[in-house]
């Protein structure tokens, strides 16, 4: 941390932001101020360089504050964030809160008001950054998506995890949709947040976005927490063993069973097309496969190991297994909490299956 | 590449048992292969292993654990901090 404070104030009215940084000028530890007037130049500057303190508006048009703490809480985990806003919304209050927020200030009007803000800020900046509550405050995906149902909120939860990305929508606190790829629906749902680790940001409301989840939120979310809470097991829940698999017909049957993520079907050649099943963008995954499937392959060759039957790599994610059918490769991802054996023999059945 | 279910035939070699440790700059640290085992190989493995969990977690696929299987051998190698401890396994034992 640099010796003077760095504050990032963020507005989309200059007379706000000149007033602001005028008052806080004045403070004690003398801190440099910088402006920014969107979400977008105020994440760009908090990438650039170091500050100690985001002070920010709420109500802010295309990106608002609670997406851009949502965002930066995400990406500068120990940044401290305060809201300056004339909104005195109790839901408004509780959500920035829970987002891991420092400080929720309204906007003095009085002198008075102006040296309490003044103390708190300063204050703020005084603080040991050790003492930072935003890891116990940081929330997981479940929570987050309940706090916007409980604050009846619009918009679109985008979620990250390795390689995947879902996205589930929420209008007017009701779970209306999510998807995976061509995964939709609850299925899809379930398995978002069913990911150890993920990341997530807040999209803008799409309010034409057809309705696919008919369930509500309580229900839904209640039945999430049990599976993640009881230890999600693909078997029990319905999902694929050797003696149950049935016969796929394509790809998109095998990535509907529970416990299979993603599926693709490739030529080792990189010219041909790749068929591919819940995922969004296949060419990383795909390419790693082919690679690896060629290299080993040649090493099996040059040891005289005999020809490559299957690579399985293990994860904290997922799991993934590739193995040689014919001419082609034929790779998929696992839940991570599926057991080796549970994959293994998925994996016969669909080399023994799968039409050509 | 040959078909999946493929037997061991008479043209593969036979493997012993045995593991090794290697650094991230593939370096062998350590191995209780015994000296009959060409080095070559070990150094063959090390490498393309090395390689392979690199680009598993350039294509965000963050592995900590590989198996490979050959008919007449399987490897097991496990992330250690950029390096990797690997198992070979004849296939008998695997």
């Amino acid at each position: 941390m640099p010796a003077r404070p760095k504050i990032l104030l963020l507005d989309d009215d200059p007379d706000v932001l000149e007033l602001y940084a005028e008052l806080l000028s004045r403070l004690p530890s003398q801190p440099e101020i910088r402006r920014a007037s969107s979400g977008g130049s105020a994440i760009a500057m908090l990438a650039a360089e170091p500050f100690s303190l985001l002070l920010c508006d709420v109500k802010m048009p295309n990106m608002d504050g609670l997406q851009v703490l949502a965002t930066v809480r995400r990406r500068f985990p120990n940044l401290r964030t305060a809201v300056l806003t004339v909104l005195t919304n109790e839901q408004i209050r509780m959500r920035a809160y829970a987002m891991g927020l420092d400080l929720y200030l309204e906007k003095p009007r009085t002198a008075p008001e102006i040296r309490i803000f003044l103390d708190c800020v300063e204050s703020l900046l005084g603080q040991e950054l050790r003492e930072s509550f935003h890891q116990v405050q940081s929330k997981n995906l479940l929570d987050m998506i309940q706090l916007e149902c409980l604050s009846q909120g619009s918009q679109v939860l985008k979620v990250h995890c390795g390689n995947q990305s879902g996205s589930i929508w929420l209008q007017n606190g009701e779970i209306i949709d999510a998807a995976i790829a061509d995964l939709k629906g609850k299925n899809a749902f379930q398995r978002i947040v069913s990911w150890k680790t993920s990341t997530f940001e807040i999209l803008p409301d799409e309010p034409s976005h057809p309705r696919a989840i008919f369930d509500s939120y309580q229900a839904l979310l209640q039945e999430s927490v049990r599976e993640l809470e009881e230890g999600w097991n693909p078997v029990e829940a319905g999902g694929a063993s050797s003696a149950s698999l049935p016969a796929p017909r394509s790809l998109a049957d095998l990535a509907a069973l529970n416990g299979v993520e993603f599926a693709l079907r490739l030529a080792p050649d990189k010219a041909e097309p790749v068929e591919c099943c819940a995922l969004e963008n296949p060419q990383p995954v795909a390419g790693w496969m082919r690679q690896t499937m060629n290299q080993f392959g040649a090493l099996g060759a040059a040891m005289q190991a005999g020809g490559l039957q299957r690579v399985d790599g293990f994860g904290l994610q997922r799991h993934v297994v590739v193995a040689v059918r014919d001419k082609d490769l034929l790779g998929v991802g696992f839940h991570r909490n599926m057991s080796r054996a549970q994959m293994v023999a998925i994996m016969n059945t669909l080399i023994a299956q799968l039409p050509q | 590449m040959k078909t999946a279910a493929q037997p061991p035939s008479s043209a593969q070699a036979s493997f012993p048992s045995g593991c090794f440790t290697v650094d991230p700059c593939g370096e062998i640290i350590a191995s209780t292969l015994p000296h009959t085992f060409p080095s070559a190989h070990v150094r063959r493995i090390a490498e393309q292993v090395l390689q392979t969990f690199r680009a598993a977690q350039e294509a965000q696929l963050l592995l900590n654990e590989l198996q490979i299987h050959y008919p007449a051998l399987k490897l097991t190698a496990r992330n250690l901090r950029g390096g990797a401890i690997i198992f070979v396994a004849p296939h008998s034992q695997a």
